[in-house]
């Protein structure tokens, strides 16, 4: 099954990017993340991507830059994904290497021609924490 | 390009300068589709002569993409107005626009599916299916420009739902290689791709289409003969002017 032509383009713009950048589809499954956000979530991709939307729940661990475990409505990427609405906000997160990285998070709702809800959009910026 | 259905209902793919000519087709029908991809100029060139237009008689349904905040129809306007014609949109006297978000709909016996596809501007393929046989139309398609390695994944390949399995395939023909080169992300494809393209999608035949203006014949044929040499089973079928393909 084909992704639409708009995550198919996303996909490609990412994967030329230096900013790390990470997708899901409109289900919440992750379909795409590039080699800059590899390097901030600790794990390459191709080793375990995709990854269907049941299996991502605690597959990182996110807390507020005070350490705080995040509500999960409060994650950018969630409220893009579950009210469709674009979301910003700082946060720590656990890569898969081990590491504690604090990071900016921005995402935003991908909506195509049609208002076709089609996915997620989100950006990471390494940050001190 | 003309399809007509089983039982004699006619469609257009398009509006080129060919439309012109097959508008005498239409002559004494009560309905006509005409589902454009784009609006680009050398798809919507052929529309305001394209006699059935301004016959009363004929209910005419016009079909193509959006843009993001325009109609088709305010989209075909800039051109179906003065000074570039004479006959505005709104005194055309039966016309119906339909505009085309990605989806399926019935024409008849015609099942369409309309998807978008890589070229620059917001672009149409469709998939046309009538009892169990499928032509594909894709004249505007640069699906290579999407993937890092092509023919890659399916899944990440543009035109790959509309296109698999058809039985006739009409494709973007427009570049050689080394053409292609010069020319990455004008929306068209190499040879190679259209060949990398078919294969990955398991059609039966390959119609080449939207050749390069600059190809002469001798070029053509020469394109030609090297799909051909590297059919391996798959039909090539050279479009030109006045193929008929029955299915």
């Amino acid at each position: 099954m084909q992704q639409p032509l708009e995550m198919i383009v996303l996909r490609q713009l990412a994967s030329y990017l230096t900013i790390p950048m990470w997708m899901m589809d409109s289900s919440g499954d992750l379909i795409f993340y590039n080699e800059p956000a590899e390097a901030l979530l600790g794990v390459q991709f191709d080793d375990v991507g995709p990854i269907r939307a049941e299996q991502l729940v605690g597959m990182w661990q996110v807390t507020d830059l005070d350490g705080e475990l995040l509500p999960e409505a409060d994650f950018p990427i969630m409220a893009a994904l579950t009210r469709q609405v674009p979301g910003h906000r700082a946060v720590r997160f656990q890569g898969k290497d081990g590491e504690w990285r604090a990071v900016e998070v921005t995402a935003i709702p991908v909506e195509g021609q049609g208002k076709r809800f089609l996915g997620v959009l989100a950006t990471f910026w390494e940050v001190e924490g | 390009m003309e399809v007509t259905s089983s039982s004699g209902r006619l469609l257009f793919l398009d509006a080129g300068s060919g439309i012109r000519s097959l508008g005498e087709d239409a002559e004494g029908l009560e309905r006509v589709d005409v589902l454009l991809t784009h609006l680009h100029m050398d798809h919507i060139l052929g529309l305001p002569f394209f006699t059935p237009l301004l016959d009363p008689e004929v209910d005419i349904h016009i079909w193509g993409p959006i843009s993001t905040t325009k109609t088709v129809q305010e989209r075909l306007s800039r051109y179906l107005s003065p000074p570039l014609f004479p006959v505005r949109v709104r005194d055309l006297p039966s016309v119906t626009f339909h505009d085309m978000p990605p989806g399926v709909f019935e024409l008849d016996s015609i099942r369409v599916t309309a998807d978008l596809v890589c070229h620059p501007g917001p672009t149409l393929g469709y998939r046309l299916e009538e009892s169990g046989s499928v032509v594909t139309y894709l004249p505007d398609h640069e699906p290579a420009l999407c993937s890092s390695s092509f023919p890659g994944l399916v899944e990440w390949t543009s035109g790959y739902d509309l296109a698999q399995g058809a039985d006739v395939l009409i494709h973007d023909s427009q570049y050689t290689d080394d053409e292609y080169e010069e020319r990455v992300g004008w929306g068209h494809s190499s040879y190679t791709h259209l060949l990398g393209f078919a294969r990955l999608t398991g059609v039966r035949a390959l119609a080449t289409f939207h050749h390069d203006p600059s190809h002469t014949d001798e070029m053509l044929n020469g394109m030609h003969g090297w799909l051909e040499a590297r059919a391996d089973g798959l039909e090539i079928i050279r479009g030109r002017p006045g193929v008929v393909i029955d299915l």
